[in-house]
């Protein structure tokens, strides 16, 4: 069998919904395909829990939801991309609306906002703390009424096909009968999302292993800015599950070992009793991760069995707000770590939580290989250049997505039939998966034991702060796990539902992943956002106002170039908070 | 507490072998770490061919029901340490056909959701230019609690009329079609009721609401079942009485 389609999505989260919804709504005639490695409510847009930022207040407005990203992000977003971003935010949190998401409402029924961090107005809608959760279901349950999205459930990709310079489809097993098919179609999209496993403590689910990165990557695409890791400030200790941002937008306060709001200490401004946008707990994410590591060197945090915490306090809050505001936090908090929020301190710490950097792409979404496109978080458009700020990713998946399957389909009605030869390719790649397969049974490398040596590499190398020796190290490092993971061992032979086999395929695509984030961190001599090198401890605008491109060469090692940033209106400045 | 705790799982590998096993394994048992964590400790450190879903690790994605001793349970909220001293027997989710250990086949749910059109249905579609719906804080709540389902598949585990009639339509599919009728931005109903009665599974259902006690997100599918026939009954009555209002 050899499945043929228009369009092929990888990815059934936020992104890859709105793209195939995006292109049955302007073409019923079009055959989509979803192919998804879990069942697409299963994806990990279903964490999301702060919100969605879309300018709808009338004392707010674009300019300043862009001027927020855009220094928010230390001035590395391409600003046309940012313009486009936050014009058509609005309209796709209205379209989900109209889709049924049960965002949180005012009490005369109008759509609520709240604050968020790095945000100078109140832009961030949101479905109480569940709102990705609500938006991915939202957009499954309306994707269900098109006929022309076929779903392949529980297939993992494997590979590209690319064939006379145009990507012509995907190799994907069918994960319950073990089966290896070529799916054609005139165009890719891939929204696979992030890559957080590729660190030991993340709130990352399991499936995130950058997939779509690494797919992208080895047909030739290159990875941009993938040295900006983004640190939430507020994760549990031991789960890393994420206690949103939210929490202190509602209110709560960041505290040290001695009970005192210690972001006053690092210019973020004065503690106020009420949140203060664009101050103290509302600053951005990264300087406020970094904050956490300059207190742990002073002394002032509080050492538990799972490493050093601070304390979140919203008990000032009460029980009703915290309720009716974050159901989730409390519910998390009461689960997984004891603790009640209402009476009680939540324990956090910093955790790797998004990848601003993914595949290079254009405003609609185009990678620079003919026929492959990427949306949300595996792309890097890039609207969040070295720091994302909180409920950007949201509407970025809904505005991204939507453009990158109109621009596909655009692309896909100009295509011809795929050429012969790919499926030439499709059985190279059959044959190839069968070798690796076999060759597995007699491997020595456990699959475990090599991926919690690449998950330290990246936590000692490419963690808050970095300097180039230990990053030149790790890089050398990443080298050697690439050559043991060639003697991978499996246990599992058969063919129904073998975890084993996608465990090993996906311990593949992060190193590769690992590989360009630490090259790429290597690379950027300066500091600037989520990127922090204790040997150029500066922003150099003069040399590293760039974006970083890395690309594979043929013998599997990382090359960087870098591309120009796009400035429209928006010249490099200070980044200022709590002034 | 005891360091380490045993778990019995249920192995069913269909190209080695025709019925299920039981395999034991034993793992650590800090107080920290649910099921899953035993599950993941032996797939990393024991066993590779062990195979079972998950994902979030944060009781949201839906990914890693099972029936731990007896009861269907989400794993990544169930901790190993309420069950001490062990052994502690996990399961595949009953009523499903199982594909191999713990991992069951759920398509048939994926169509059943289909069928009861879990979206927005409207008679002519409010243009974007309108504007959004007026939502009330109280008419969010007429439906809110049934759109909290998370798809885990508990509640047909549970169900025992489920469990004897797999046409019957099911506690997630009833609740997530109520969760549209009951949503003011929403015109459906009439559509979603040709497919909720068609079938007699619905008045199979009893008051027991084993459903509503196995559900991790409080969707109360139960409620949502009784509601659906205290209205349905209402309808039937109203036709004999006023069948033109139907019209």
């Amino acid at each position: 069998m050899t499945a043929s389609h228009d369009v092929i999505l990888v990815g059934g989260g936020g992104a890859g919904l709105r793209a195939a919804i995006a292109i049955a709504e302007s073409d019923p005639r079009m055959s989509v395909a979803v192919i998804s490695k879990v069942y697409p409510m299963r994806s990990h847009t279903v964490s999301a829990e702060g919100g969605s930022a879309g300018v709808i207040a009338e004392d707010d407005s674009l300019d300043e939801h862009a001027y927020d990203t855009i220094s928010g992000g230390d001035w590395l977003c391409d600003q046309d991309a940012v313009e486009a971003f936050v014009r058509e935010a609005p309209q796709e949190l209205l379209r989900l609306e109209h889709w049924g998401c049960p965002w949180s409402r005012e009490s005369d029924g109008r759509i609520a906002v709240r604050p968020f961090g790095g945000m100078k107005k109140r832009r961030t809608w949101f479905a109480a703390d569940k709102t990705g959760f609500h938006m991915l279901h939202t957009l499954f349950q309306t994707s269900l009424k098109f006929g022309s999205i076929v779903r392949y459930d529980e297939w993992f990709v494997t590979s590209l096909l690319v064939d006379d310079g145009r990507v012509q489809g995907v190799i994907a097993i069918e994960l319950m009968s073990g089966r290896v098919e070529a799916i054609t179609a005139r165009a890719v999209i891939l929204c696979t999302g992030g890559c957080g496993r590729v660190f030991p403590f993340t709130t990352n689910a399991s499936i995130k292993n950058g997939d779509g990165m690494a797919l992208a990557y080895r047909a030739g695409a290159p990875l941009k800015d993938m040295e900006f890791v983004q640190y939430h400030p507020t994760g549990l200790p031991f789960t890393g599950i994420l206690i949103t941002e939210a929490a202190r937008a509602e209110g709560g306060w960041l505290i040290n070992r001695d009970g005192y709001r210690y972001l006053q200490d690092y210019n973020l401004g004065k503690p106020e009793p009420r949140p203060v946008l664009r101050s103290m707990e509302l600053g951005p994410r990264d300087r406020l991760s970094q904050a956490f590591v300059k207190e742990v060197e002073k002394g002032r945090t509080v050492a538990t069995k799972y490493g050093q915490v601070v304390h979140l306090d919203l008990r000032h809050l009460g029980a009703k707000v915290i309720d009716s505001r974050l159901p989730f936090v409390r519910e998390l908090c009461l689960k997984y770590q004891n603790v009640d929020p209402v009476s009680e301190l939540i324990p956090v710490r910093p955790v790797v939580h998004y990848m601003m950097g993914g595949v290079h792409t254009d405003i609609h979404g185009a990678t620079p290989i003919a026929g492959l496109y990427a949306a949300g978080e595996v792309a890097c458009v890039s609207i969040n250049g070295a720091n994302r700020l909180g409920s950007n990713s949201l509407p970025e998946l809904l505005v991204f997505g939507a453009r990158a399957g109109l621009a596909a389909a655009e692309y896909a009605s100009r295509q011809g039939n795929p050429a012969p030869t790919v499926l030439a390719l499709a059985r190279d790649e059959r044959i190839r998966l069968a070798n690796e397969m076999l060759h597995r049974k007699r491997g020595r490398e456990r699959i475990a034991t090599l991926r919690q040596e690449m998950q330290q590499t990246m936590e000692d190398s490419a963690g808050i702060y970095r300097t180039g020796a230990t990053l030149a190290n790790a890089a050398a490092t990443l080298r050697q796990l690439q050559e043991r993971c060639a003697d991978l061992a499996l246990d599992d032979q058969s063919r129904t539902f073998n975890t084993e086999r996608v465990a090993a395929l996906e311990l593949s695509f992060m190193l590769d992943v690992a590989e360009a984030i630490v090259n790429s961190a290597l690379a950027r001599q300066e500091s600037r956002g989520a990127h922090q090198r204790t040997d150029f401890p500066d922003r150099d605008d003069e040399r590293f106002l760039a974006h970083t491109l890395a690309s594979r060469n043929s013998d599997g090692s990382c090359r960087i170039e870098y591309g120009p940033v796009t400035i429209t209106r928006w010249p490099p400045a200070e980044r200022v908070y709590g002034r | 507490m005891t360091d380490t705790i045993r778990l019995q799982v249920a192995r069913y590998r269909p190209e080695q072998e025709n019925e299920v096993t039981f395999q034991e394994y034993e793992v650590p048992c800090p107080r920290e770490w649910v099921v899953l964590d035993g599950l993941n400790y032996i797939k990393d450190e024991l066993d590779g061919t062990l195979s079972y879903r998950w994902s979030c690790r944060m009781g949201i994605c839906g990914s890693c029901g099972m029936t731990v001793n007896g009861e269907p349970k989400l794993t990544c909220a169930t901790f190993l340490s309420d069950y001490g001293p062990g052994p502690i027997r996990v399961e595949p989710l009953r009523n499903f056909p199982v594909i191999r250990d713990l991992v069951i086949e759920m398509g048939d749910f994926m169509r059943k959701l289909t069928r009861v059109k879990p979206w927005i249905i409207r008679d002519t579609e409010k243009p974007l230019s309108d504007g959004a719906y007026r939502q009330t804080p109280d008419e969010l709540d007429e439906y809110k609690q049934y759109s909290m389902c998370i798809n885990c598949m508990l509640c047909y585990a549970a169900c025992p009329v489920y469990g004897l009639d797999p046409k019957f339509i099911g506690p997630a599919a009833i609740a997530l079609a109520q969760r549209y009728n009951l949503d003011n931005r929403d015109e459906g109903d009439r559509d979603r009721d040709a497919v909720l009665s068609e079938h007699e599974g619905i008045w199979g259902c009893t008051f027991v609401g084993e459903c509503t006690q196995v559900c991790p997100k409080n969707v109360d599918p139960a409620g949502a079942i009784q509601r659906y026939k205290l209205n349905a009954a209402l309808d039937t009555l109203k036709s004999f009485l006023m069948p033109w209002a139907k019209q």
